[in-house]
Protein backbone atom coordinates (compact mmCIF):
# COMPACT_ATOMS: atom_id res chain seq x y z
CA UNK A 1 0.00 0.00 0.00
CA UNK A 2 1.46 3.56 -0.98
CA UNK A 3 2.02 6.28 1.50
CA UNK A 4 -1.05 8.47 0.32
CA UNK A 5 -3.10 5.37 0.63
CA UNK A 6 -2.24 4.41 3.79
CA UNK A 7 -2.13 8.11 5.12
CA UNK A 8 -6.31 7.40 3.47
CA UNK A 9 -6.94 4.95 5.34
CA UNK A 10 -5.92 5.45 8.52
CA UNK A 11 -6.79 9.31 8.75
CA UNK A 12 -4.29 9.24 11.63
CA UNK A 13 -2.91 12.81 12.48
CA UNK A 14 -0.25 13.22 15.04
CA UNK A 15 -1.34 15.59 17.27
CA UNK A 16 1.55 15.98 20.14
CA UNK A 17 4.52 14.73 19.34
CA UNK A 18 8.22 16.49 20.06
CA UNK A 19 9.55 19.01 17.15
CA UNK A 20 12.01 16.60 15.48
CA UNK A 21 15.31 17.67 13.85
CA UNK A 22 15.65 19.64 10.83
CA UNK A 23 18.45 19.21 8.34
CA UNK A 24 21.44 17.22 9.58
CA UNK A 25 24.09 16.94 6.73
CA UNK A 26 23.47 20.84 5.66
CA UNK A 27 24.85 22.28 2.20
CA UNK A 28 28.20 22.20 4.01
CA UNK A 29 28.14 18.30 2.69
CA UNK A 30 27.31 19.42 -0.30
CA UNK A 31 29.99 21.47 -1.30
CA UNK A 32 32.11 18.51 0.11
CA UNK A 33 30.61 15.93 -2.44
CA UNK A 34 31.28 18.91 -5.24
CA UNK A 35 34.78 19.43 -4.38
CA UNK A 36 35.78 15.44 -3.84
CA UNK A 37 34.44 15.32 -7.60
CA UNK A 38 36.38 17.59 -8.90
CA UNK A 39 39.65 17.02 -7.07
CA UNK A 40 39.55 13.93 -7.87
CA UNK A 41 37.85 14.00 -11.08
CA UNK A 42 40.91 16.49 -12.97
CA UNK A 43 43.54 13.86 -11.56
CA UNK A 44 41.53 10.97 -13.87
CA UNK A 45 41.29 13.38 -16.85
CA UNK A 46 45.34 14.12 -16.17
CA UNK A 47 45.86 10.45 -16.40
CA UNK A 48 43.72 10.24 -19.65
CA UNK A 49 45.12 13.29 -21.50
CA UNK A 50 48.75 11.86 -20.80
CA UNK A 51 47.55 8.52 -22.46
CA UNK A 52 45.99 9.62 -25.37
CA UNK A 53 47.29 13.19 -26.18
CA UNK A 54 51.22 13.72 -24.29
CA UNK A 55 52.24 16.62 -26.33
CA UNK A 56 49.33 18.67 -25.14
CA UNK A 57 48.72 17.25 -21.62
CA UNK A 58 52.36 17.61 -20.92
CA UNK A 59 52.53 20.91 -19.26
CA UNK A 60 49.59 20.14 -17.23
CA UNK A 61 50.69 18.20 -14.88
CA UNK A 62 51.59 21.04 -12.52
CA UNK A 63 48.43 23.16 -13.11
CA UNK A 64 46.36 19.70 -12.63
CA UNK A 65 47.92 18.99 -9.32
CA UNK A 66 47.40 22.57 -7.78
CA UNK A 67 43.99 22.43 -8.52
CA UNK A 68 43.32 19.09 -7.20
CA UNK A 69 45.06 20.29 -4.38
CA UNK A 70 43.62 22.89 -3.97
CA UNK A 71 39.76 21.14 -4.56
CA UNK A 72 40.74 18.14 -2.12
CA UNK A 73 41.19 20.83 0.84
CA UNK A 74 38.27 22.35 0.22
CA UNK A 75 36.54 19.09 0.38
CA UNK A 76 38.26 18.80 4.03
CA UNK A 77 37.96 22.59 5.17
CA UNK A 78 34.72 21.81 4.72
CA UNK A 79 33.70 18.42 6.27
CA UNK A 80 35.81 19.66 8.92
CA UNK A 81 33.53 22.46 9.09
CA UNK A 82 30.79 20.28 9.42
CA UNK A 83 31.89 18.34 12.25
CA UNK A 84 30.36 19.86 16.22
CA UNK A 85 33.70 18.79 17.05
CA UNK A 86 35.61 19.83 14.41
CA UNK A 87 38.91 19.16 16.96
CA UNK A 88 38.06 15.94 17.99
CA UNK A 89 38.94 15.35 14.21
CA UNK A 90 42.21 13.31 15.54
CA UNK A 91 40.00 10.84 16.93
CA UNK A 92 39.90 9.61 13.51
CA UNK A 93 43.34 8.44 14.02
CA UNK A 94 43.47 7.22 17.45
CA UNK A 95 40.39 5.31 17.47
CA UNK A 96 39.71 4.35 14.62
CA UNK A 97 36.43 2.12 13.74
CA UNK A 98 37.37 0.35 10.59
CA UNK A 99 33.62 -0.92 10.17
CA UNK A 100 33.13 2.54 9.20
CA UNK A 101 33.37 4.06 5.54
CA UNK A 102 34.29 7.59 7.35
CA UNK A 103 37.09 6.32 8.70
CA UNK A 104 38.38 4.70 5.44
CA UNK A 105 37.75 7.56 3.85
CA UNK A 106 39.23 9.94 6.16
CA UNK A 107 42.49 7.37 5.86
CA UNK A 108 42.68 7.33 2.26
CA UNK A 109 41.91 11.16 1.47
CA UNK A 110 44.81 11.71 3.72
CA UNK A 111 47.09 9.62 2.38
CA UNK A 112 45.91 10.86 -1.27
CA UNK A 113 46.70 14.12 0.10
CA UNK A 114 50.23 13.11 0.85
CA UNK A 115 50.49 11.76 -2.87
CA UNK A 116 49.33 15.02 -3.89
CA UNK A 117 51.87 16.71 -2.73
CA UNK A 118 54.31 14.48 -3.95
CA UNK A 119 52.76 14.68 -7.50
CA UNK A 120 53.80 18.44 -7.15
CA UNK A 121 57.30 18.16 -5.96
CA UNK A 122 57.88 15.48 -8.60
CA UNK A 123 56.71 17.93 -11.17
CA UNK A 124 57.89 21.70 -9.71
CA UNK A 125 60.53 20.83 -7.81
CA UNK A 126 62.04 17.52 -9.18
CA UNK A 127 60.99 18.34 -12.61
CA UNK A 128 60.81 14.07 -13.17
CA UNK A 129 58.17 13.61 -15.50
CA UNK A 130 58.98 9.38 -15.74
CA UNK A 131 58.39 9.71 -11.76
CA UNK A 132 55.09 11.77 -11.84
CA UNK A 133 53.75 9.29 -14.35
CA UNK A 134 54.61 6.09 -12.30
CA UNK A 135 53.09 8.11 -9.54
CA UNK A 136 50.26 9.25 -11.04
CA UNK A 137 49.07 5.79 -11.98
CA UNK A 138 48.67 4.49 -8.21
CA UNK A 139 47.03 8.16 -7.68
CA UNK A 140 44.45 7.66 -10.47
CA UNK A 141 43.80 4.28 -9.00
CA UNK A 142 43.64 5.61 -5.18
CA UNK A 143 41.09 8.23 -6.77
CA UNK A 144 38.92 6.01 -7.22
CA UNK A 145 37.83 4.60 -3.49
CA UNK A 146 38.46 8.03 -2.33
CA UNK A 147 35.88 9.29 -4.84
CA UNK A 148 33.51 6.18 -3.54
CA UNK A 149 34.08 6.59 0.04
CA UNK A 150 31.14 8.58 0.60
CA UNK A 151 28.50 6.57 -1.73
CA UNK A 152 29.88 3.97 0.84
CA UNK A 153 29.22 6.12 3.50
CA UNK A 154 25.65 7.16 2.32
CA UNK A 155 24.86 3.73 2.08
CA UNK A 156 26.08 2.94 5.27
CA UNK A 157 22.68 5.42 6.76
CA UNK A 158 20.51 2.79 6.90
CA UNK A 159 17.68 5.44 8.01
CA UNK A 160 18.19 6.91 4.19
CA UNK A 161 16.66 4.63 1.98
CA UNK A 162 17.10 6.87 -1.29
CA UNK A 163 20.56 6.53 -0.64
CA UNK A 164 21.26 2.51 -2.40
CA UNK A 165 25.20 1.49 -2.75
CA UNK A 166 25.14 0.62 -6.06
CA UNK A 167 23.75 3.71 -7.68
CA UNK A 168 25.19 5.66 -5.36
CA UNK A 169 28.71 4.49 -6.24
CA UNK A 170 27.89 5.40 -9.93
CA UNK A 171 26.82 8.20 -9.44
CA UNK A 172 29.94 9.55 -7.10
CA UNK A 173 32.16 7.90 -10.16
CA UNK A 174 30.27 9.64 -12.89
CA UNK A 175 30.25 13.08 -11.13
CA UNK A 176 34.21 12.87 -10.99
CA UNK A 177 34.24 12.32 -14.47
CA UNK A 178 31.83 15.21 -15.46
CA UNK A 179 33.20 17.70 -12.89
CA UNK A 180 36.56 16.33 -14.48
CA UNK A 181 36.73 16.82 -18.14
CA UNK A 182 34.72 19.87 -17.15
CA UNK A 183 37.21 21.34 -15.06
CA UNK A 184 39.62 20.12 -17.44
CA UNK A 185 38.48 21.63 -20.54
CA UNK A 186 38.32 25.21 -18.90
CA UNK A 187 41.82 24.88 -17.35
CA UNK A 188 43.38 23.49 -20.97
CA UNK A 189 43.00 26.77 -22.22
CA UNK A 190 45.48 26.86 -25.03
CA UNK A 191 47.72 24.69 -24.07
CA UNK A 192 45.31 21.74 -25.06
CA UNK A 193 44.12 21.70 -28.88
CA UNK A 194 40.43 20.99 -30.13
CA UNK A 195 40.87 17.70 -30.32
CA UNK A 196 41.89 17.03 -27.09
CA UNK A 197 38.87 19.39 -25.73
CA UNK A 198 37.45 16.95 -28.37
CA UNK A 199 37.93 13.88 -25.69
CA UNK A 200 37.17 15.50 -22.81
CA UNK A 201 34.07 16.86 -24.04
CA UNK A 202 32.99 12.85 -25.03
CA UNK A 203 33.54 12.26 -21.22
CA UNK A 204 31.17 14.93 -20.12
CA UNK A 205 28.65 14.04 -22.48
CA UNK A 206 28.76 10.51 -21.85
CA UNK A 207 29.17 10.59 -17.87
CA UNK A 208 26.07 13.90 -17.95
CA UNK A 209 23.76 11.43 -19.80
CA UNK A 210 24.61 8.36 -17.28
CA UNK A 211 23.96 10.44 -14.56
CA UNK A 212 20.78 11.76 -16.30
CA UNK A 213 19.88 8.33 -17.19
CA UNK A 214 20.64 7.11 -13.71
CA UNK A 215 18.60 9.67 -11.87
CA UNK A 216 15.55 9.61 -14.01
CA UNK A 217 15.36 5.30 -13.49
CA UNK A 218 15.30 5.94 -9.48
CA UNK A 219 12.59 9.03 -10.24
CA UNK A 220 10.48 6.46 -12.18
CA UNK A 221 11.20 3.23 -10.88
CA UNK A 222 12.64 3.83 -6.82
CA UNK A 223 8.89 4.31 -5.43
CA UNK A 224 8.11 1.12 -7.17
CA UNK A 225 10.41 -0.45 -4.97
CA UNK A 226 10.11 0.86 -1.54
CA UNK A 227 7.74 2.83 0.59
CA UNK A 228 10.27 5.51 2.03
CA UNK A 229 11.40 6.24 -1.37
CA UNK A 230 8.52 6.87 -2.75
CA UNK A 231 7.71 9.49 0.03
CA UNK A 232 11.14 11.12 -0.18
CA UNK A 233 10.92 11.48 -4.23
CA UNK A 234 7.68 13.46 -3.58
CA UNK A 235 9.80 15.92 -2.06
CA UNK A 236 10.69 16.87 -6.04
CA UNK A 237 7.30 15.94 -7.61
CA UNK A 238 4.49 18.27 -8.08
CA UNK A 239 4.78 21.11 -5.31
CA UNK A 240 7.22 19.37 -4.02
CA UNK A 241 9.87 21.89 -2.04
CA UNK A 242 12.65 20.25 -4.06
CA UNK A 243 11.02 20.11 -7.05
CA UNK A 244 12.64 23.57 -8.89
CA UNK A 245 15.59 22.77 -7.35
CA UNK A 246 16.06 19.09 -8.63
CA UNK A 247 15.20 20.01 -12.57
CA UNK A 248 17.16 23.31 -12.56
CA UNK A 249 19.92 20.60 -11.78
CA UNK A 250 18.85 18.06 -13.94
CA UNK A 251 18.88 20.56 -17.31
CA UNK A 252 22.19 23.01 -16.16
CA UNK A 253 24.57 19.80 -15.12
CA UNK A 254 23.64 17.02 -17.70
CA UNK A 255 20.70 18.35 -20.48
CA UNK A 256 21.63 21.60 -21.63
CA UNK A 257 25.71 20.36 -21.18
CA UNK A 258 24.52 17.49 -23.79
CA UNK A 259 23.14 19.67 -25.99
CA UNK A 260 26.32 22.40 -25.46
CA UNK A 261 28.94 19.33 -26.23
CA UNK A 262 26.35 18.28 -29.81
CA UNK A 263 26.40 22.18 -31.16
CA UNK A 264 30.43 22.62 -29.87
CA UNK A 265 31.17 19.17 -32.24
CA UNK A 266 28.68 20.65 -35.01
CA UNK A 267 30.56 23.73 -35.41
CA UNK A 268 33.78 23.03 -33.83
CA UNK A 269 33.13 25.89 -31.35
CA UNK A 270 35.33 25.82 -27.95
CA UNK A 271 33.53 28.39 -26.71
CA UNK A 272 30.38 26.10 -26.53
CA UNK A 273 32.41 23.72 -24.64
CA UNK A 274 33.31 25.89 -22.33
CA UNK A 275 29.71 26.62 -21.80
CA UNK A 276 28.68 23.07 -21.16
CA UNK A 277 31.57 22.75 -18.73
CA UNK A 278 30.82 25.97 -17.10
CA UNK A 279 26.82 24.71 -16.58
CA UNK A 280 27.99 20.94 -16.22
CA UNK A 281 30.10 22.46 -12.58
CA UNK A 282 27.58 24.75 -11.51
CA UNK A 283 24.56 22.02 -12.28
CA UNK A 284 26.53 19.06 -9.89
CA UNK A 285 26.13 21.11 -6.80
CA UNK A 286 22.12 21.63 -7.20
CA UNK A 287 22.24 17.86 -8.10
CA UNK A 288 24.18 16.85 -5.40
CA UNK A 289 22.48 19.51 -2.83
CA UNK A 290 19.05 17.99 -4.00
CA UNK A 291 19.71 14.37 -3.42
CA UNK A 292 21.31 15.14 0.26
CA UNK A 293 18.51 16.93 1.45
CA UNK A 294 15.59 15.57 0.40
CA UNK A 295 15.56 12.23 2.47
CA UNK A 296 16.38 14.27 5.61
CA UNK A 297 12.69 15.93 5.20
CA UNK A 298 11.18 12.63 6.02
CA UNK A 299 10.09 11.78 9.54
CA UNK A 300 11.89 8.84 11.02
CA UNK A 301 9.97 8.74 13.93
CA UNK B 1 22.58 -11.09 29.11
CA UNK B 2 21.07 -8.91 26.58
CA UNK B 3 19.00 -6.41 28.02
CA UNK B 4 15.52 -5.42 25.72
CA UNK B 5 12.77 -3.18 26.60
CA UNK B 6 9.26 -3.96 25.85
CA UNK B 7 6.53 -1.77 25.66
CA UNK B 8 2.70 -2.59 26.26
CA UNK B 9 0.57 -0.13 24.56
CA UNK B 10 -2.43 -1.27 25.70
CA UNK B 11 -1.50 -0.23 28.82
CA UNK B 12 0.41 3.49 27.89
CA UNK B 13 -1.72 5.95 28.99
CA UNK B 14 0.40 9.00 27.14
CA UNK B 15 1.26 10.43 31.06
CA UNK B 16 4.67 11.23 29.58
CA UNK B 17 6.24 10.43 33.07
CA UNK B 18 8.95 8.36 31.46
CA UNK B 19 9.73 11.54 29.14
CA UNK B 20 10.31 13.66 32.44
CA UNK B 21 11.91 11.15 34.26
CA UNK B 22 14.07 10.39 31.44
CA UNK B 23 14.99 14.09 31.50
CA UNK B 24 15.68 14.23 34.68
CA UNK B 25 17.41 10.95 35.38
CA UNK B 26 20.05 11.99 32.20
CA UNK B 27 19.83 16.13 32.27
CA UNK B 28 18.94 15.83 28.58
CA UNK B 29 18.88 19.44 27.69
CA UNK B 30 16.18 21.49 26.31
CA UNK B 31 15.07 21.00 23.14
CA UNK B 32 16.38 17.15 23.03
CA UNK B 33 14.71 14.32 24.33
CA UNK B 34 16.26 10.81 24.38
CA UNK B 35 12.84 9.49 25.24
CA UNK B 36 9.63 11.05 24.07
CA UNK B 37 5.87 9.65 23.84
CA UNK B 38 4.02 10.72 20.12
CA UNK B 39 0.46 11.17 20.48
CA UNK B 40 -1.19 10.02 17.01
CA UNK B 41 -5.48 10.86 16.69
CA UNK B 42 -7.15 8.17 14.17
CA UNK B 43 -10.12 8.15 12.49
CA UNK B 44 -12.83 10.77 11.77
CA UNK B 45 -15.07 12.19 14.46
CA UNK B 46 -17.01 10.88 16.50
CA UNK B 47 -15.28 7.44 15.17
CA UNK B 48 -11.81 8.53 16.64
CA UNK B 49 -8.92 7.52 18.98
CA UNK B 50 -5.96 8.44 20.31
CA UNK B 51 -3.02 6.53 20.28
CA UNK B 52 0.34 6.83 22.66
CA UNK B 53 3.76 5.56 21.61
CA UNK B 54 7.12 5.83 24.14
CA UNK B 55 10.09 6.13 21.70
CA UNK B 56 13.46 5.58 21.92
CA UNK B 57 16.49 3.86 21.25
CA UNK B 58 16.28 0.73 20.08
CA UNK B 59 19.24 -0.73 20.63
CA UNK B 60 19.99 -2.64 17.89
CA UNK B 61 21.85 -6.27 17.62
CA UNK B 62 23.08 -4.62 14.43
CA UNK B 63 23.28 -0.81 15.11
CA UNK B 64 23.32 1.57 11.98
CA UNK B 65 24.77 3.86 14.40
CA UNK B 66 27.55 1.87 16.28
CA UNK B 67 28.54 0.79 12.32
CA UNK B 68 28.98 4.28 10.78
CA UNK B 69 30.79 5.64 13.92
CA UNK B 70 34.52 6.37 12.97
CA UNK B 71 35.46 6.63 16.38
CA UNK B 72 33.66 3.54 18.35
CA UNK B 73 32.17 6.13 20.05
CA UNK B 74 28.69 4.09 19.66
CA UNK B 75 29.73 0.66 21.18
CA UNK B 76 28.19 -2.04 22.27
CA UNK B 77 28.25 -3.38 26.02
CA UNK B 78 28.32 -6.87 26.94
CA UNK B 79 24.83 -6.60 28.04
CA UNK B 80 23.81 -5.48 24.42
CA UNK B 81 23.35 -1.91 25.72
CA UNK B 82 24.39 0.30 22.91
CA UNK B 83 26.32 3.05 24.95
CA UNK B 84 27.97 5.83 24.24
CA UNK B 85 30.85 7.79 24.85
CA UNK B 86 30.57 11.58 24.55
CA UNK B 87 34.31 12.04 24.87
CA UNK B 88 35.41 10.13 22.23
CA UNK B 89 32.44 11.50 19.42
CA UNK B 90 33.94 14.10 16.93
CA UNK B 91 30.53 15.27 15.98
CA UNK B 92 30.08 14.04 12.16
CA UNK B 93 26.39 12.96 13.14
CA UNK B 94 26.80 9.87 11.02
CA UNK B 95 24.95 8.45 13.21
CA UNK B 96 21.90 10.57 13.30
CA UNK B 97 21.77 10.27 9.64
CA UNK B 98 22.15 6.58 9.99
CA UNK B 99 19.35 5.44 12.46
CA UNK B 100 15.85 4.93 10.95
CA UNK B 101 14.19 5.43 14.44
CA UNK B 102 15.18 9.26 14.74
CA UNK B 103 16.26 8.22 18.39
CA UNK B 104 19.76 10.22 18.01
CA UNK B 105 20.39 14.09 18.61
CA UNK B 106 23.18 16.32 18.74
CA UNK B 107 23.59 17.43 22.33
CA UNK B 108 23.42 21.68 22.11
CA UNK B 109 25.61 21.86 25.31
CA UNK B 110 28.01 19.60 24.57
CA UNK B 111 27.95 19.38 21.07
CA UNK B 112 28.07 15.28 20.94
CA UNK B 113 25.80 12.42 19.77
CA UNK B 114 23.64 11.43 22.46
CA UNK B 115 20.89 9.13 23.14
CA UNK B 116 19.04 6.24 25.47
CA UNK B 117 21.51 3.94 26.83
CA UNK B 118 18.50 2.24 28.47
CA UNK B 119 20.20 3.95 31.93
CA UNK B 120 23.42 1.87 31.35
CA UNK B 121 24.73 3.69 34.59
CA UNK B 122 21.41 2.94 36.55
CA UNK B 123 21.48 -0.87 35.17
CA UNK B 124 25.22 -1.01 36.14
CA UNK B 125 24.02 -0.70 39.94
CA UNK B 126 21.21 -3.13 39.45
CA UNK B 127 18.44 -0.57 38.87
CA UNK B 128 16.01 -0.28 37.00
CA UNK B 129 15.57 2.63 34.02
CA UNK B 130 14.23 5.77 35.01
CA UNK B 131 11.17 5.49 32.65
CA UNK B 132 10.55 1.84 34.12
CA UNK B 133 10.43 3.02 37.69
CA UNK B 134 8.39 6.36 36.92
CA UNK B 135 5.61 4.60 34.89
CA UNK B 136 2.68 4.43 36.88
CA UNK B 137 1.01 1.56 34.67
CA UNK B 138 4.20 -0.27 34.50
CA UNK B 139 3.36 -0.20 30.30
CA UNK B 140 7.61 -0.39 30.49
CA UNK B 141 9.01 -3.85 30.90
CA UNK B 142 12.72 -4.03 30.97
CA UNK B 143 15.03 -7.39 31.24
CA UNK B 144 17.30 -9.77 30.65
CA UNK B 145 16.01 -11.43 26.99
CA UNK B 146 18.57 -14.65 27.42
CA UNK B 147 16.83 -15.49 30.73
CA UNK B 148 13.61 -17.37 30.06
CA UNK B 149 12.32 -16.13 33.68
CA UNK B 150 12.81 -12.57 33.08
CA UNK B 151 9.51 -10.37 33.06
CA UNK B 152 9.82 -9.54 29.57
CA UNK B 153 11.02 -13.14 28.16
CA UNK B 154 7.70 -14.09 30.32
CA UNK B 155 5.77 -11.11 28.54
CA UNK B 156 6.99 -12.02 24.95
CA UNK B 157 6.10 -15.49 25.63
CA UNK B 158 2.50 -14.63 26.86
CA UNK B 159 1.71 -12.41 23.84
CA UNK B 160 3.48 -14.54 21.11
CA UNK B 161 1.49 -13.48 17.97
CA UNK B 162 1.28 -9.51 19.11
CA UNK B 163 5.09 -8.17 19.12
CA UNK B 164 6.15 -6.16 16.86
CA UNK B 165 9.48 -4.45 16.59
CA UNK B 166 9.43 -1.24 14.29
CA UNK B 167 10.68 -0.90 10.79
CA UNK B 168 11.55 -4.96 11.37
CA UNK B 169 12.64 -4.56 7.00
CA UNK B 170 15.90 -2.61 7.88
CA UNK B 171 17.66 -5.74 9.54
CA UNK B 172 18.59 -4.04 12.74
CA UNK B 173 17.05 -6.64 15.07
CA UNK B 174 15.77 -4.02 17.34
CA UNK B 175 15.98 -5.07 21.54
CA UNK B 176 12.90 -2.79 21.86
CA UNK B 177 9.47 -4.81 21.65
CA UNK B 178 6.26 -3.03 21.71
CA UNK B 179 2.72 -4.94 22.69
CA UNK B 180 -0.56 -4.16 21.05
CA UNK B 181 1.19 -1.60 18.47
CA UNK B 182 0.15 -1.40 14.64
CA UNK B 183 0.78 0.37 11.25
CA UNK B 184 -0.28 3.96 13.15
CA UNK B 185 1.62 3.53 16.08
CA UNK B 186 4.89 2.45 14.72
CA UNK B 187 5.20 3.20 11.03
CA UNK B 188 6.03 7.42 11.32
CA UNK B 189 4.49 7.29 7.33
CA UNK B 190 1.57 6.10 8.42
CA UNK B 191 -0.01 9.14 10.17
CA UNK B 192 0.04 13.06 8.93
CA UNK B 193 2.67 15.16 10.55
CA UNK B 194 0.80 18.67 9.44
CA UNK B 195 3.21 21.54 9.78
CA UNK B 196 2.84 23.71 13.01
CA UNK B 197 -0.04 22.11 14.28
CA UNK B 198 0.13 20.21 17.35
CA UNK B 199 -1.66 20.53 20.62
CA UNK B 200 0.79 22.75 22.99
CA UNK B 201 3.22 24.35 20.89
CA UNK B 202 3.64 25.35 16.84
CA UNK B 203 7.26 24.36 16.17
CA UNK B 204 7.89 21.31 14.63
CA UNK B 205 11.51 21.08 13.86
CA UNK B 206 14.72 21.97 15.46
CA UNK B 207 17.56 22.77 14.28
CA UNK B 208 20.43 19.54 15.11
CA UNK B 209 22.70 20.65 18.15
CA UNK B 210 21.11 23.80 18.00
CA UNK B 211 23.16 25.39 14.88
CA UNK B 212 23.61 24.28 11.48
Amino acid sequence: MAVHEILAATNAVVTLDVAIPGTVWPWLVTVNMWAKSIGTGVIFMLFLLLRKHPEQAASLRFPTTVVSIIFIHIFLLFTLADLHQPFRMWHIFFYPHLNSAITIGAWMATLFVGLLFLLAFLSFIKKDNVAFDKTLTWVTILAIPVTLYTAALMSQCTARELWQMPTESAQMILAALLSGSAFMILLGGSKLGYEAKKTLGVVLGLSAFMSFTLYMAEYIFGPMKAEEVAAVLEYIKGDGPYTVMFWLGQWVAYLLPMLFILLSRASKSESILKLAAIFALAGLWLVKHVWLMIPQLLPMS
Amino acid sequence: MQLGFLVDLHLCMGCKGCEIACKVENEVPLSTWRLRVKYVDVGTFPETRRTFTPLRCNHCENAPCERICPVSALHYLENGIVNIDKERCIGCAGCVMACPYGAIYIDPQTQTADKCTYCAHRVASSMMPACVVACPVQANIFGDLDDPMSNISKYITKNQGNIQVRKPEKGTNPHHYYVGGGNVTLNPLASHRIEGHSLFNNITTLPVGGHH
